[in-house]
């Protein structure tokens, strides 16, 4: 059994094989291997019994549902308004000179890709980042390449 | 529907429909048009174009006229200025991220968005132009079906095409946002995924988003090499579709106009593809009672249903969805693939011309057909047995670029050989056609009578019921068909693969037993096929079926095994249906695809 | 003149630690008599919409189903909005209890939870407490049963039909109205669906009675609401503020001495420029909001923040109707071209009609309410749009 069909069939037996259990079983896979592959779809497809270009389109609607290769930890620096405002801008110029990769883009050991997203309601205790589903409020420059460097270490 | 009846004004004219009628149906009933785009009469609605807002007295937002169902007093308003503007700006918006160079499209003339654009006087650049910035493409990898991003508005009538009456779903709505799009699975060409080429998105696409690929250029060089004899076929439900791109309306007959036409295109041999759809018959009814007879009398495993082979987009889907069905599968080619055989072969040694100087063509109201004129194996007389595929469509372009004044055609007939045909052939065209053609055929040849149904018509296997089924019992057999004696046969058709996937479904779980099924990939079959002309909806197709059925009422033979150029054949160089020499021509085998 | 800024302590407060002894009194009183008082408090729906939540339970109760389903919105995605969050950390209980008093009020055995990607941080404590909650409620003999399910980013399943279909794992793509959740909602069945500030109120309500509710607020906008406060502010934080004050007697609280700008309900909301504050109430008679409060001061280009905004609108539009998927770009598109000069001053006034017609042709609240923040941006701050 791949570790594709093992995420799978933990997920149907506690949700079942219905359509609803479509986004539980994504979530699964992407924590799992951080990223849906074209056989991680064409599985997901088969278990519920959809076309694949379904499972694709559904997919790709969620920005945290990616299907394109990503490291072990991805970051996601929050590019909206208030976290704009405190400086989103240097964290990110901070963690592409720390991690030597631009936004959109995996470190060559595939241990972190470099992601921006919208809002994640810190805008009170911006700038802010997700590294995985772990947050982290109230960056500086300073405190975002030591979270980091942390993971590195991990 | 409710019986209950809800009052309400639609541009201060009071109007009683019943409820649940939606705003757009109820002025339809006070002749007021409410454009629409994403709306379409074969789909659920989606309410995503906005084109068809109205506003709604009282109300602080607009409606969307196809989504909203009336209520008890409402007002509405189709034309107000609030309305207008609106509309006017979601066209606008629509023509900003649609590539509109109308002259070079495809579509150009026939395009709801175009006309929509006429109407409301937009102005097209009050907008910056997105289509040009943004990274599109344009998908030409398949034989079939051109799919280009850059014309395309987003309203998800082929998404609903591709899942609602197909059920095969190969395009989906993929991100969201800027982004969102129309896609196939990871974006992969259209060649590489479960597409059918069954080209009913195209017949809906309101755009030029969705086309097939077009082969008419190729036709005019061939047409105008003198070293080449072009040969041209012309499926049964082309004749009561093409008049509809030149000016008739829908369910006009124009066999004998269409003939003339192609000969003044210059095709050296005009033919028709009913010719081998009698053929057919004949290998198919033959390969039926075959099989029926290894089951009852040689008790030896067989595949049972047989089913039709004559839709390629369906054979696709079959190897796609259903690759432990495929044996239950017809060998028989289609009747286009059987034609493009006997025409580099039988017809080249009749008429003394060396096939590699033949080109072969086909008119087909369908766009899997030139998927299936390209597969691999459909080379039996050692060259590609149908060269060029070009639709009902495609044909009416031609005769308009030759300028023919085509209401004004006398008829022809057609030419001689491989010319000839029956009602049964033509009836091919419709829902059920192959299968009530099947049956004529094969009951006769069983009990010596024609089928016991008035003036030979089999209304159980006719209509648009998407599956029908039927029994027909056996008696009085001839001596040498005695095992089917008694036999009750029963055959189901179905119609839009979604239906043949119902069926299909059934069958492989076993819940129903039939002996022969005729499924056909398109909605109301090939006079609803992919390559139709545009647009189509239930009342046209069924004007195009009335059409079939009067054609094949005014045919003085509607049996195929009453073709004379079918008996020739036989004689001259097949042999007997099933024969060594027609196995090689005129039967195929299928390969099982990915599901996923 | 006086600041009629009061601060409230009604949805963090100590008196009610023991929700499920809340529901369980909730459970001798007849349903009716709950909703009626619920009505009777004049609670609207916290999520921004402002929907009388009585009446929706109301009609929810009316429809004849056997299954009905009781589903929580805590999708908060509006930037500037982060109460829910704090809320469903301190008092998920409430929340809970809200949802079960709920589900015994129009007998639904089954609630949903939709917890937004960007808050799995809290997942596992919160399904220990909701697992935990679920057995309580067993023990007391409501037959109800709630389950968290997790959005994956995308703002727009906070529109209630775009949020049924990501439970059933579709694309989150808001549906046609009617029909309304309380006839057709998740899984096709009637539904209610409330913002989780709305679940604790209900709650509170239950437990102190509506009068101790409406003796806060105004005739339109009843009770207290949480805000979720930031931008140029000293301080930035969470509050449950009494409705009903003006965005000046907010100002005064919370500004930094040079406040030019707040924005009232988030991305979506409005823009109110300085000399619009003294006549500008927070509330459903003024500006309604799901509780975000952006504060802007004289540094800030007003520009930067409106194309942040749409940029915001641009990425998070679902994409299926057209005023929104491509409205959306064009106002962006549109102020930059202005920006650059590319396009005339003039241009904007195109623009706003654009927008006007987004507000009444869009298919759902995100593509209506993009007209807010733009047209009283350009409006208040024309010159700084184009310069």
């Amino acid at each position: 059994m791949t570790d594709v069909q093992a995420i799978l069939e933990k997920v149907t037996t506690k949700y079942g094989k219905q359509r609803s259990a479509l986004m539980p079983a994504l979530q699964a896979i992407v924590k799992e291997k951080n990223y849906l592959s074209d056989e991680d779809i064409v599985a997901v497809a088969k278990t519920f019994d959809l076309s694949t270009a379904e499972v694709y389109g559904t997919a790709t609607f969620y920005t945290f549902l990616d299907t394109v290769p990503r490291g072990k930890y991805v970051i996601r620096v929050c590019k909206t308004i208030s976290c704009h405002m405190s400086g989103k801008d240097e964290i990110i110029e901070a963690l592409q000179n720390t991690l030597k990769i631009k936004v959109g883009e995996t470190t060559v050991d595939k241990k972190f890709s470099l992601l921006t997203a919208n809002c994640m309601g810190w805008c009170h205790k911006g700038p802010v980042m997700l590294v995985n589903d772990d947050v982290y409020p109230e960056l500086t420059p300073q405190k975002a390449i030591e979270i980091i460097q942390s993971y590195q270490q991990k | 529907m409710s019986n209950y009846m809800v009052n309400l004004k639609i541009n201060n004219i009071p109007v009683s429909v019943p409820e649940g009628t939606t705003i757009l149906d109820a002025a339809k009933k006070l002749n007021f048009r409410i454009p629409t785009l994403c709306y379409h009469e074969d789909l659920s609605v989606a309410g995503n174009c906005r084109v068809c807002v109205v506003e709604q007295v009282g109300a602080r937002l607009l409606q969307a006229a196809c989504a909203v169902p009336v209520s008890e007093g409402m007002e509405i308003l189709t034309n107000s200025t609030k309305v207008r503007q609106a509309r006017k700006h979601i066209i606008e918006l629509l023509l900003s991220e649609h590539r509109a160079d109308c002259t070079e499209c495809y579509k150009n003339g026939n395009c709801e968005l175009q006309d929509l654009a006429h109407e409301y006087g937009v102005n097209q650049h009050l907008f910056i132009d997105l289509a040009r910035k943004r990274n599109y493409t344009i998908d030409r990898s398949s034989p079939s079906i051109i799919k280009d991003d850059s014309r395309c508005i987003r309203c998800q009538r082929c998404v609903r095409t591709c899942d609602e009456l197909q059920g095969v779903s190969a395009l989906a709505v993929a991100y969201k946002g800027d982004h969102q799009k129309i896609s196939t699975f990871f974006e992969h060409p259209m060649f590489e995924v479960v597409c059918t080429n069954c080209g009913q998105c195209i017949n809906r696409c309101p755009t030029g988003a969705l086309i097939e690929k077009t082969y008419i250029e190729e036709v005019w060089d061939a047409l105008n090499d003198p070293n080449k004899h072009v040969v041209v076929q012309t499926a049964p439900a082309v004749r009561i579709g093409l008049g509809e791109v030149l000016g008739y309306d829908p369910g006009e007959r124009v066999t004998g106009k269409m003939v003339t036409a192609l000969k003044l295109l210059g095709f050296d041999s005009v033919l028709d593809t009913d010719f081998t759809a009698d053929l057919t018959i004949m290998e198919e009814g033959t390969e039926l009672l075959t099989r029926l007879k290894k089951a009852l009398v040689d008790k030896e495993p067989v595949a049972l249903p047989m089913m039709t082979s004559c839709s390629p987009g369906w054979i696709k889907f079959q190897e796609h969805l259903f690759p432990n069905l495929l044996d239950n599968l017809s060998t028989c080619k289609s009747p286009q693939q059987m034609f493009g055989a006997l025409a580099k072969t039988y017809y080249a040694q009749k008429r003394g011309i060396d096939p590699k100087n033949i080109v072969s063509v086909s008119i087909m109201p369908c766009t899997a057909k030139k998927f299936e004129a390209n597969r691999p194996e459909m080379r039996a007389s050692g060259y590609q047995d149908v060269d060029y595929v070009l639709t009902t469509r495609e044909l009416g372009l031609m005769i308009k670029q030759a300028g023919i004044d085509f209401m004004k055609l006398p008829d022809s007939p057609y030419d001689s050989i491989m010319g000839e045909s029956t009602g049964a052939g033509v009836i091919f065209g419709a829902t059920g056609g192959v299968m009530e053609a099947a049956l004529r055929t094969a009951y006769e040849i069983v009990t010596g009578r024609e089928v016991p149904f008035r003036n030979l018509n089999i209304t159980p296997v006719r209509g648009f019921e998407g599956i029908r089924e039927a029994t027909v019992k056996i008696e009085g057999c001839l001596p040498e068909w005695s095992f089917l004696e008694g036999v009750e046969l029963k055959v189901a058709v179905a119609h839009g693969l979604a239906n043949a996937k119902k069926l299909m479904q059934a069958v492989s779980d076993g819940t129903v037993s039939y002996h022969f099924i005729e499924v056909m990939a398109c909605p109301g079959g090939c006079l609803g096929g992919g390559g139709q002309p545009i647009p189509t909806n239930l009342e046209i197709r069924s004007k195009r079926a009335e059409a079939i059925y009067a054609e094949d009422e005014s045919m003085p033979l509607r049996k195929s095994h009453e073709n004379p150029e079918v008996h020739m054949i036989y004689q001259e160089f097949l042999g007997k249906p099933l024969s060594h020499k027609s196995h090689d021509l005129l039967h195929t085998h299928y390969k099982a695809r990915k599901r996923y | 003149m006086e600041n009629k800024l009061k601060k409230v302590d009604l949805i963090f407060c100590k008196t009610c630690q023991d929700d499920i002894e809340v529901v369980r009194k909730a459970l001798q009183r007849n349903p009716d008599e709950i909703i009626n008082e619920i009505i009777d408090s004049g609670l609207k729906g916290r999520g921004g919409a402002g929907f009388p939540t009585g009446l929706k339970w109301k009609f929810a109760r009316a429809q004849q189903s056997d299954i009905k389903y009781v589903v929580c919105n805590a999708d908060e995605g509006e930037p500037g909005t982060f109460k829910d969050r704090e809320i469903l950390d301190v008092v998920l209980t409430t929340v809970l209890a809200g949802m079960a008093i709920f589900a015994y009020c129009i007998g639904a055995k089954e609630g949903y939870i939709y917890l937004r990607a960007e808050y799995n941080f809290m997942l596992n404590k919160l399904n220990a407490t909701v697992e935990e909650f679920n057995k309580k409620l067993k023990d007391l003999g409501l037959s109800f049963e709630i389950q968290i399910r997790s959005g994956a980013g995308a703002y727009v399943c906070g529109e209630e039909s775009a949020l049924f279909e990501s439970i059933e794992g579709k694309r989150g793509e808001p549906r046609n109205k009617p029909p309304f959740p309380t006839v057709v909602g998740l899984f096709g069945k009637p539904t209610v669906i409330n913002n989780v500030e709305t679940f604790v109120y209900t709650a509170m309500i239950n437990h102190l009675g509506a009068a101790r509710f409406k003796e806060l607020g105004t005739q339109d906008s009843r009770g207290s609401k949480v805000f979720s406060i930031s931008g140029d502010t000293p301080k930035a934080g969470i509050y449950e503020l009494e409705l009903g004050m003006t965005v000046e007697d907010f100002v005064k609280e919370f500004g930094d001495g040079d406040t030019k700008a707040v924005q009232v309900g988030g991305a979506s909301g409005h823009c109110v420029p300085r000399k619009k504050f003294e006549n500008t109430i927070i509330g459903f008679e003024g500006i309604p909001t799901g509780g975000s409060m952006m504060l802007f001061n004289s540094s800030r280009s007003m520009y930067n923040v409106l194309k942040d905004y749409l940029e915001f609108f641009t990425e998070e539009s679902c994409g299926q109707c057209t005023p929104c998927r491509v409205g959306c770009q064009q106002l962006l598109k549109g102020i930059e071209a202005v920006k650059r000069g590319e396009r005339p001053a003039s241009y904007l006034e195109e623009l706003k009609k654009l927008a006007q017609s987004m507000r009444i042709a869009a298919k759902c609240g995100l593509g209506q309410s993009v007209a807010n923040p733009f047209i009283s941006i350009v409006d208040n701050f024309k010159e700084e749009i184009i310069y």
